[in-house]
């Protein structure tokens, strides 16, 4: 293992860590698209470019678009 | 079940687990050493068989097509069943179409973002067409292409206001696009079964490999996929959006022009 991929590893471990501690939705959306972007590198390092675009597509872009969005409905607007 | 029984319980539980998977982990290959034979052999079949360069989209959308069919469908269905989650209730009335923002005004948008939003549009959409257009030379396709492309109209609500999109397209418009996207991948199957051969099989000729126009139907593939996938996202991203932007729960004045719903 060379030690770009072992520093991604930590990273990545770190990152997903991260997700977890984070209690509250708003900004855990926003650390989970930070992880995605963690994710979609270590695919890259680990020569899956394919996958590294879908991760970032979906785990960066798609998936914390859709909480934030959901988060903005669910806590309400003018009454 | 006291807080010291339940403790020693999930510690005998960690530590069994723990063993478990130190031994599971101890009998793995070593990073990197395992090479499956499957892999080794695409990688040796896929260049003089389909004249695909990526692999990946050779495997994706020709040696496991149905595969990919069955979760193109996943999406279908899944855009399909949010949408209909999404549908404006009986409750909600169509409001002021404002940003909103919990104890503080909603700031208006920067010059800044602005310029970097329009300016980002248009290569994002190229960026994205690219993406699709060469999912069979290099990592990318329908897929990851579509979006990117719907990426856009977010980079357009962002720069701009959310009643710019209502120009740009319309529901019905979105739902027939991601419907003749997802019947396209059948349709390309079942030329195959229509030449006399399998579903998914090969019907063109698969051209110089390298080139855009090559690895037969594989293009054609990628193309539905992305029109399938750009227009569930936006359609996705749009009902969200007016769940957000234009319905209120039980607005207070009827307002006197309902506002079209994009």
């Amino acid at each position: 293992m060379s030690a770009l991929e072992i520093t991604i590893l930590l990273f990545v471990g770190a990152g997903g860590t991260c997700v977890v501690a984070t209690r509250d939705p708003l900004r855990q959306a926003m650390v989970a698209s930070l992880f995605g972007i963690l994710l979609g590198i270590l695919f890259f390092v680990l020569q899956a470019p394919d996958v590294a675009l879908s991760e970032i597509v979906v785990g960066a872009v798609a998936l914390p678009l859709m909480i934030l969005l959901s988060l903005a409905k669910i806590r309400g607007g003018p009454r | 079940m006291t807080v010291r029984t339940r403790r020693a319980v999930f510690l005998l539980a960690a530590a069994v687990l723990a063993a478990v998977l130190a031994w599971a982990f101890g009998g793995l290959p070593h990073f990197g050493a395992s090479r499956p034979s499957s892999g080794l052999t695409l990688n040796q079949l896929a260049v003089p068989q389909r004249h695909i360069t990526d692999v990946v989209t050779a495997v994706n959308f020709d040696y496991r097509g149905f595969d990919t069919l069955g979760e193109e469908f996943i999406f279908f269905a899944a855009v399909l069943g949010t949408a209909l989650i999404l549908r404006p209730k009986l409750a909600e009335r169509p409001g002021h179409v404002a940003d909103y923002a919990t104890g503080r005004a909603v700031p208006p948008t920067s010059d800044a973002v602005r310029v970097i939003g329009l300016g980002l549009t248009p290569p994002t959409v190229v960026f994205g067409l690219y993406v699709i257009a060469h999912g069979h030379l290099t990592p990318g396709g329908g897929f990851q292409g579509g979006v990117v492309v719907a990426t856009a109209v977010l980079l357009i609500y962002l720069a701009g206001e959310f009643e710019d999109l209502h120009g740009l397209y319309t529901e019905v418009a979105l739902e027939r696009a991601e419907a003749i996207g997802a019947a396209g991948y059948v349709g390309v199957g079942l030329l195959g079964l229509a030449a006399g051969g399998v579903f998914l099989q090969n019907v063109l000729p698969l051209g110089q490999t390298g080139s855009v126009f090559s690895a037969g139907v594989v293009p054609l593939i990628n193309l539905s996929v992305g029109l399938e996938i750009t227009a569930g996202l936006v359609l996705l991203l749009t009902n969200f959006l007016h769940q957000v932007i234009v319905l209120r729960p039980g607005a207070r004045s009827a307002p006197t022009a309902l506002p079209p719903r994009v």
